[in-house]
């Protein structure tokens, strides 16, 4: 426990002396997201009805771009190698790295969704759904995405192969999480779409971590 | 501990490696690597570039997977029972793992912090004993030169304050007085019944008195 | 129990020379599967009576479609055998899988177009067959692309299996999660046909084209496991001896 917080306190406090590297998948999102209206229409009814899916393919690009940050800095200065060779507990430290990497990206973009989707057309009500949806999906992605990064640290071409690996992996999340974005700005039931969502980063919360674990004892070599 | 040293002559080994084969790919890098190791006793890896330094400290580190032997601590058997060498001992690669965003204080707060609780005071001690200046302590590392850069990571080995130093080329960068410095830290180690393996370009001087060297050949 | 034949499943001479005597009984018993289920399903099998002649893709599409997914999770228990008992020849089995997967992946989705064509009128219908399809065909490309991207073959081995292995738990849940999304659309699979009770006309040549399909699979996959143990094993003693006597 005193693992994950002293490198998790660790990973926020360097993305803090970092800003330009931290905020840019979040400004990322809100220009991608600030596009649509321009390429398709400024109706907001039109724009509703795409809302859930810009927001989520929104968030899964810019969550993608941020990924190649999370291991590859740590494995350059050779960080990596002193975790892998002298902690008892790799598990955590991942943990750790992925709650970290949540912190700087996934939340900020689950709070940002509102304000973005309210020029899409998104009412009020169905703010805390939207807001509900993303926290889970970029749980998920985030923990996917560690795995998929740590498979790539050593590999040529990481940047592009890290998305290669990550979008099949992201399928079931985006599918379960657009729909319950949809459902909810729609103003119907989206219990059921939450509880799959919900039980899919459970899974991914479980096995991710102990696969990344695994794979960055091979990625150090 | 539960494992007991035991003796070879008048050697209480410590650390052992036997019959040792690592792979690089499918090149063998290492093959018939034997040595033994006890309490206050230091150990030159020589020999060219490519020849398997690196590669022979990464495999006891537990950091490349070993093909044939076998490395052993206390004489247990590293590939079933990691857990008392991982807290014993610590390996330094060729570069320091060091944030260039954070001030060397805070680069061995979060580094050996990991291994054990470390007091400010406690780190400022062991930076200013590497002849790292107090002004320099608090700068990022981007801003320090290579030779403070290594004086901060041989900082780390103090704070470790483990039994086996695992080290791949320490000095390079260090200037003659950093060499000297480093030089009395391995001693000093030793003494307190500490055991340091270096890879080395050029032997270490003064030379501790139970040094042991092992040239590689390029396999 | 006697687990001597597990291990000299991992002896990589012992499959070279299993596989190199098996392939020969593989490629001739899938010519004739498949070759038999091609004559009962093009010629003798009545055309469906809604769709004609069009259903006879079927006895591609479907085999094709079912040995996509089975030599993934061949391909993702070799490569588990491989990370767990670090069995070498596993993981130059799981190696062998990927491509040969691919093609097979790659032929359903084109079947599955073609089928789509005369029934819809468009090649591309977001059927969540033909969708989880796409999603497999690119699970596959992720893990060649993987192991191309490492010169190291034993961490492109394992680097890739542990790919192999996530992908596995990964294709059911994309499978439920593609049907869930298009069951709220109310789009009827095209791939399937009208009837839910084949006539056995129709039924045999089919089921001869899966046993032709998966015994060709064996046929492929002997000769290329053969390949790739040689490619590993190119240096050991086994290799030269056998060249020497060649």
């Amino acid at each position: 426990m005193r693992h994950f917080r002293l490198l998790l306190t660790r990973d926020l406090r360097l993305a803090v002396r970092r800003p330009g590297q931290t905020l840019l998948p979040i400004g990322f999102f809100a220009m991608v997201t600030a596009l649509f209206p321009l390429a398709l229409s400024p109706r907001l009814e039109e724009l509703r009805a795409i809302a859930p899916g810009v927001l989520w393919v929104g968030a899964l690009l810019a969550a993608l771009l941020s990924l190649d940050h999370l291991l590859r800095d740590d494995a350059a200065d050779g960080t990596l190698e002193q975790l892998v060779a002298g902690s008892e507990s790799l598990l955590s430290l991942v943990l750790a790295k992925v709650a970290a990497h949540w912190l700087m990206t996934g939340l900020p973009l689950a709070l940002l969704a509102p304000l973005l989707g309210a020029g899409l057309g998104v009412p009020v009500a169905a703010m805390p759904g939207v807001i509900m949806a993303l926290v889970l999906g970029t749980v998920c992605l985030s923990l996917l995405g560690a795995a998929a990064a740590a498979l790539t640290l050593g590999a040529r071409r990481g940047g592009i192969l890290l998305t290669l690996l990550t979008l099949p992996l992201a399928v079931p999340v985006v599918i379960f999480g657009a729909r319950a974005t949809k459902l909810t700005i729609e103003g119907g039931s989206a219990a059921g779409a939450f509880y799959l969502l919900a039980a899919v980063a459970v899974l991914t919360l479980t096995l991710a971590p102990l696969a990344t674990a695994a794979v960055l004892r091979i990625a150090v070599e | 501990m539960g494992h007991t040293d035991y003796n070879i002559g008048m050697l209480d080994v410590v650390l052992e490696v036997r019959d040792l084969r690592v792979l690089r790919g499918e090149r063998t890098v290492l093959k018939k690597i034997n040595l033994w190791l006890g309490a206050g006793q230091y150990l030159e890896l020589r020999g060219a570039n490519g020849s398997g330094k690196t590669s022979l400290l990464r495999a006891v580190a537990g950091l490349l997977p070993i093909e044939a032997g076998g490395v052993f601590w206390r004489s247990a058997p590293l590939a079933t029972d990691r857990s008392a060498f991982r807290s014993e001992s610590i390996y330094l690669g060729h570069d320091a793992p060091l944030k260039a965003d954070f001030s060397a204080i805070e680069n061995l707060h979060y580094w050996i912090g990991l291994r054990r609780p470390l007091q400010r005071q406690e780190i400022e001690a062991a930076l200013t004993k590497v002849g790292l200046p107090a002004a320099a302590q608090l700068r990022p590392t981007r801003q320090l030169s290579a030779g403070q850069r290594r004086r901060v990571s041989l900082a780390a080995l103090l704070l470790a304050r483990v039994r086996l130093w695992l080290l791949d080329e320490p000095t390079t960068q260090l200037d003659a007085d950093g060499q000297a410095m480093f030089a009395g830290l391995v001693e000093e180690h030793l003494r307190g019944g500490g055991i340091a393996v270096a890879a080395m370009h050029a032997p270490l001087t003064p030379a501790p008195a139970a040094k042991q060297e092992l040239v590689l050949a390029a396999a | 129990m006697d687990f001597t034949w597990f291990h000299r499943l991992g002896s990589p001479p012992y499959i070279y020379r299993l596989s190199e005597r098996l392939s020969p009984w593989f490629g001739w018993s899938a010519a004739i599967l498949i070759a038999a289920g091609l004559y009962g399903g093009l010629v003798l099998a009545p055309p469906d009576y809604q769709q004609g002649d069009g259903f006879r893709i079927i006895y591609v599409h479907a085999p094709s479609a079912w040995l996509s997914l089975m030599v993934y999770s061949c391909m993702a228990t070799a490569a588990a055998v491989g990370l767990i008992w670090r069995m070498k020849v596993a993981h130059a089995m799981a190696a062998s899988c990927a491509g040969v997967g691919a093609a097979f992946t790659a032929v359903s989705l084109i079947t599955g177009m073609l089928w789509g064509k005369p029934m819809w009128g468009t090649y591309w219908v977001w059927d969540p067959r033909l969708t989880a399809q796409l999603i497999l065909l690119f699970l596959f490309f992720g893990y060649m692309a993987l192991r191309a991207s490492y010169d190291d073959t034993s961490r492109a081995d394992r680097l890739s299996a542990w790919l192999a292995v996530i992908g596995m738990v990964n294709v059911p849940i994309v499978r439920f999660s593609v049907e869930w999304w298009n069951s709220l659309h109310q789009s009827p699979s095209v791939m399937k046909l009208a009837r839910a009770s084949m006539p056995a006309s129709m039924l045999v040549p089919l089921l001869l084209m899966l046993a032709g399909f998966t015994v060709f699979f064996l046929a492929f996959l002997s000769v290329r496991l053969r390949a790739e143990v040689l490619r590993r094993e190119k240096h050991s003693a086994w290799v030269r001896e056998m060249v020497a006597n060649a």
